[in-house]
């Protein structure tokens, strides 16, 4: 069984319990308007340019087999509708500027890489944690890297949106010790709006979930002007405290850091005129929330 | 911290560090007045006069008394183991870090009676007459350093038989190995009857030393005029009457008795690493313990007295060079270094009450000197870890974290019993060894990267033209990757001979001219044997060797193996000619093998293999090979600063390191090779053997923010445990402070590893926007504690 990654993050300490390893699966079906990892939602490899690092040596520009670097006053620009995404180019960028994101990897090999920090989830009641994209997306590679962490003891965390078919999310909760869920709105049309996607599947399969018995922590991102008015913090706290079981809410506070990212990947960033919300608004949020379900802290 | 506590920490701080020349004066008139006697005895008297003539300072306020020089700070030399030239007084004057103060009346005796007294009787002078010229021509291009030649063996720490024993009763001890000793069997029993008259006469002046100071407390108290401070006064004296001539009976008086012998042995000589009380928390426990039953003592009272100590470890900078440029500033730091925790003797939990309080004064004090560790075993609560590491987070550096049952590991493994294995511990930077039993001299750093560059230029070293290794064939020549490795293991061994021969000569110059008389009362078996602690009288002998820059040898040998050998990127004529240029028209390669080599640091199998394989290199050259006291040579790997002065005499290398800029420091991956976090680093140094060490040293560096709250002092509990149970030796973590992330910002170079999180999502520091590294560095400034 093979599946595509796109990066490994080792010594995660704010997705689950412990010292973990986090998994990041290629492909989402979402398209959220703030998404940090741009690169984790087209489900194919994409390249990535660090242009800062790049020391116009043009190596890339001679090699690449399908001509889709041009250049252009002294700078290599990567033409994407033309690239195949070979990876000839990497080989020859000894500044490291250019990267394919997204590999395939068989369950063999990636075990082999989550297995490296054992020690480290012995210690501290860690483990691995799936993330995306969206890991449901890939969820045959899942399951099938899931069922192998269970045999060999290793904690398992699946980070998603949820949107994913209920037979899918009921196969997957069998072999997970925990997830985390994001709820980000809770108005239909707005979740449409900024997401791309209706959220009705990703409320009932929470409610699923919680009802048939699995470990769930609700992750909301705080975007302001998006989701941090009262009427959706209302809301969200209300669904969650009445599925009863949820253990936490974790608010997590929008950050602008993806934005480099975007430049690599040669997009525009769609978000541009949303500023981190301030403390102020961060703890307002909290204790919004708070104010239906008990359990709610700042970051994961 | 008491009133009286926050006084003396700022006048400790506050006091300028200046060159006192009484005991240079002192040394000068013992010498000159010396009769037909032997080495010991000769130094013994010297000793005497030095302590029965000194200036006695009591400071206001403090209740442990005794500094070495006249004053805090005031800083004595050593000429008979070097001797300041004028010169070097003018630099220690005026030089920006590290300064001392030098006046005119210091000056002008130095030029009319120091230096022409001591002209041709310095050890330092006595060595570098004895070394061979291939010996020179090695230490001058920088493959290794020599520690002994401006300051004398002593790298060993203090058990707890002085709490036990006054010296009175080393005196008695000292009579009965005098009594038994048998000149007609013995062809020695002059010899050890010279060395025990010097340790009678070294123990009667401890004793004396203290004496004066009960007189000059006694004439103190009767002038005060303050009822308490009369009483205190009163009290130390009686204190100063008892120890250290008897054994201490009370938390006070035991903390007293350590001061003076510590005094004693830094006045004596001047040793490496001063000296250490070792595991202070357990000596103290019972002294503790009867003083809280007995309601003469409280926590506070007994961590105002600590703190008083701490204080006196601080007025004492580490004496400074000869021979130093401008440039070199070294350090205050005389590299005593307090043990907390631990294991007991029997083998259980180490950690107690006291254990406790220490970690609270090193707290409160943050002060440079005394360094601090603790010692933590698998037997160790979690509670002491996350004490030690709510300290750490606060990002001064201390204490570093050493693992016990490591330590004890490796000792028992050269051979130590298992409870002088557990009564161990480390001192200076991370070095093992059985306390109040052991000589475990460093002898000196080794640049093992120099020996690559020198096997790539067949024997020679590129930066002077000079041969002075083996000829082991143009570097073109070699076929295969083996054959390049085996001509770096020749020249390995080569070098380490000569270090080597160089080592048995200087340990007997010591052993023959300069003795320590005191410093053989306290470690065993030097008073049973009658041998001085520097001529082989200690229960073990060891000698190590100190490896440095094995991350940067361990990356050029894989960019090699791989650019080389495997892909045939590159000739070696190519990269010889890019090397010799330091990359001048050739960044491109240079980036090639920066950043398409496998490095170690980052749990890669083929980089962390090939580290093996060059530890074991230099482990078997010096492993096992007998010094000349008995005992034999072992390896650690630390670099203290060295890593910088032996970078500055290195060329550029393959892996992509520019000339003359810092090599990789202890085991720590180089500088910005490692890219896949912390967890990674600590696996790929936990693949080296630690226990056939006595010593490695791993620098970790965080963001403030990784260690954030109970969740932060957790997530580092958790690495280090890691880190131990795959046999790590030792960590020190470094928080990394707004201030380093702006000279980041400026050498994105040498940062290439820092990474900086933010919830959910993580990059390198170097590759993100300038508008983003500002407001990280404004977050960084906001969050550090």
């Amino acid at each position: 069984m093979t599946g595509t990654i796109f990066d490994i993050m080792r010594f995660a300490i704010n997705d689950g319990p412990g010292i973990r390893t986090t998994v990041f699966l290629k492909g989402c079906p979402l398209h959220c308007l703030w998404c940090h990892n741009p690169e984790s939602i087209a489900p194919k490899k994409e390249i990535f340019i660090r242009e800062s690092r790049c020391i116009r040596c043009g190596s890339c520009f001679e090699i690449c087999p399908n001509h889709a670097i041009a250049r252009q006053s002294g700078r290599y620009v990567t033409i994407r509708e033309t690239c195949q995404e070979c990876g000839e180019c990497l080989e020859v960028c000894y500044a490291d500027a250019r990267e394919i994101v997204g590999r395939e990897v068989t369950t063999g090999e990636l075990m082999q890489e989550i297995e490296r920090d054992r020690v480290f989830y012995d210690q501290s009641a860690g483990g691995v944690t799936f993330s995306g994209g969206e890991p449901l997306f890939q969820h045959e590679f899942l399951l099938s890297v899931l069922q192998t962490c269970r045999e060999r003891g290793i904690h398992t965390t699946v980070d998603t949106t949820g949107f994913s078919s209920p037979a899918v999310i009921d196969s997957v909760a069998r072999w997970t010790d925990l997830f985390l869920y994001d709820l980000k709105l809770m108005d239909g049309e707005r979740h449409k709006r900024f997401t791309g996607v209706s959220n009705e599947l990703i409320l009932s399969n929470l409610k699923r979930l919680v009802e048939n018995g699995s470990a769930v922590v609700v992750r909301m991102p705080l975007i302001p002007s998006v989701n941090s008015d009262r009427e959706n913090l209302r809301a969200l706290g209300t669904f969650v405290a009445n599925l009863r079981m949820v253990r936490e809410i974790n608010v997590l506070p929008y950050h602008a850091t993806g934005v480099e990212k975007y430049a690599r990947l040669g997009k525009e960033y769609p978000l541009t005129d949303v500023e981190p919300p301030s403390w102020e608004r961060v703890h307002d949020a909290v204790n919004e929330l708070k104010r239906f379900f008990d359990n709610v802290t700042i970051g994961g | 911290m008491t009133e009286r506590v926050r006084k003396l920490r700022e006048q400790s701080l506050s006091a300028i560090p200046r060159i006192s020349t009484e005991r240079a004066l002192l040394a000068t008139e013992a010498m000159e007045s010396a009769g037909m006697v032997s080495a010991p005895v000769r130094r013994a008297m010297a000793f005497r006069h030095i302590l029965l003539n000194k200036t006695i300072c009591i400071n206001e306020g403090e209740l442990i008394v005794g500094e070495r020089g006249p004053a805090p700070k005031a800083t004595p030399t050593y000429p008979e183991l070097c001797c300041h030239s004028l010169q070097d007084l003018e630099i220690l004057n005026t030089r920006e870090k590290v300064s001392f103060r030098v006046d005119d009346e210091t000056r002008t005796a130095y030029r009319d009676r120091f230096i022409p007294a001591w002209h041709g009787r310095t050890v330092r002078e006595k060595i570098f007459e004895e070394m061979t010229d291939e010996w020179k021509a090695c230490f001058d291009a920088g493959i290794f350093t020599e520690f002994m030649e401006q300051r004398a063996p002593g790298h060993t720490v203090l058990d707890d038989k002085i709490y036990r024993n006054g010296m009175l009763d080393f005196r008695r001890k000292i009579d009965e190995s005098l009594g038994k000793l048998d000149f007609h069997a013995d062809p020695t029993a002059f010899a050890r009857q010279e060395e025990l008259k010097a340790m009678a006469i070294s123990a009667d002046a401890l004793v004396r030393f203290a004496e004066r100071h009960a007189d000059a407390l006694r004439d103190l108290a009767a002038q005060e005029r303050d009822a308490s401070r009369k009483a205190e006064l009163a009290r130390m004296e009686e204190i100063c009457r008892r120890v250290p001539a008897h054994p201490p009976r009370t938390f006070h008086e035991a903390l007293q008795a350590y001061w003076f012998v510590h005094l004693g042995v830094i006045t004596e000589l001047n040793p490496w690493d001063a000296f250490n009380p070792g595991r202070l928390d357990q000596h103290l426990l019972p002294f503790y313990q009867a003083g809280i039953a007995d309601g003469s003592l409280t926590p506070d009272s007994a961590k105002e007295l600590l703190e008083c100590l701490w204080v006196k470890f601080n007025n004492q900078p580490a004496p400074p060079k000869v021979g130093v440029t401008a440039a070199e500033s070294s350090t205050y730091t005389d590299f005593a270094t307090i043990n907390s925790g631990g294991l007991r003797p029997d083998g259980s939990d180490g950690v107690n009450e006291v254990t406790h309080l220490v970690l609270d004064v090193i707290d409160e004090m943050r002060l440079v000197q005394p360094s601090s560790n603790i010692q933590l075993s698998r037997k160790n609560p979690d509670e002491f870890l996350k004490h030690a590491l709510r300290i750490v987070r606060k990002g001064w550096g201390q204490p570093s974290i050493f693992n016990a049952d490591m330590v004890v590991e490796e000792l028992l493994r050269q051979g130590k019993s298992v409870e002088d294995a557990r009564n161990g511990g480390t001192s200076g930077c991370v070095e093992t060894g059985a306390f109040g039993k052991e000589s475990y001299i460093l002898t000196g750093y080794f640049n093992i990267p120099k020996v690559l560059e020198i096997t790539l230029n067949d024997g020679v070293d590129p930066r002077t033209g000079k041969r002075i290794g083996l000829e082991t064939g143009p570097a073109d020549s070699f076929g295969d990757f083996e054959q390049l490795f085996d001509a770096f293991r020749r020249q390995m061994a080569h070098f380490i001979d000569i270090k080597m021969r160089g080592n048995q000569v200087i340990e007997r110059i010591y052993a023959d001219f300069m003795p320590v008389p005191f410093l053989s009362i306290l470690i065993d078996d030097c008073i049973a044997g009658g041998k001085d602690y520097n001529a082989g009288g200690a229960r073990y002998n060891t000698n190590y060797i100190q490896g440095v820059g094995i991350g940067t040898t361990t990356d050029s040998l894989a960019a090699i193996r791989r650019h080389v050998f495997e892909n045939r990127t590159m000739t070696v004529p190519d990269l010889r000619k890019s090397l010799a240029s330091d990359f001048a028209r050739d960044e491109r390669l240079r980036l090639l093998l920066l950043n398409k080599s496998p490095k170690y640091g980052n749990d890669d199998d083929e980089a962390d293999g090939l580290m093996r394989r060059v530890f074991d290199t230099f482990h078997d050259c010096v492993n096992g090979r007998p010094n000349t006291k008995g005992g034999v040579y072992r390896i650690n790997l630390l670099p203290t600063t060295c890593h910088i002065y032996f970078g500055s005499v290195t060329g550029a290398l393959p892996d992509g390191r520019k000339a003359w800029t810092p090599l990789s420091e202890g085991i720590s991956p180089v500088q910005g090779a490692d890219r896949r976090g912390p967890t990674a680093v600590l696996r790929s140094a936990g693949k080296m053997d630690h226990v056939r060490t006595g010593g490695t040293l791993l620098n970790q560096k965080f963001t403030p923010s990784v260690l954030d709250g109970e969740k932060g002092i957790d997530n580092l509990a958790h690495l280090v445990r890691g880190y131990f149970t795959m046999g790590g030796h030792h960590v020190q973590f470094n928080v990394v402070s707004a201030q380093t992330l702006r000279e980041a910002q400026r050498k994105p170079e040498e940062y290439r590893d820092l990474i900086v999180r933010v919830a959910g999502y993580s990059d390198y520091f170097c590759d993100l926007s300038k508008t983003l590294q500002d407001e990280i560095i404004a977050r960084t400034e906001h969050s550090a504690l």
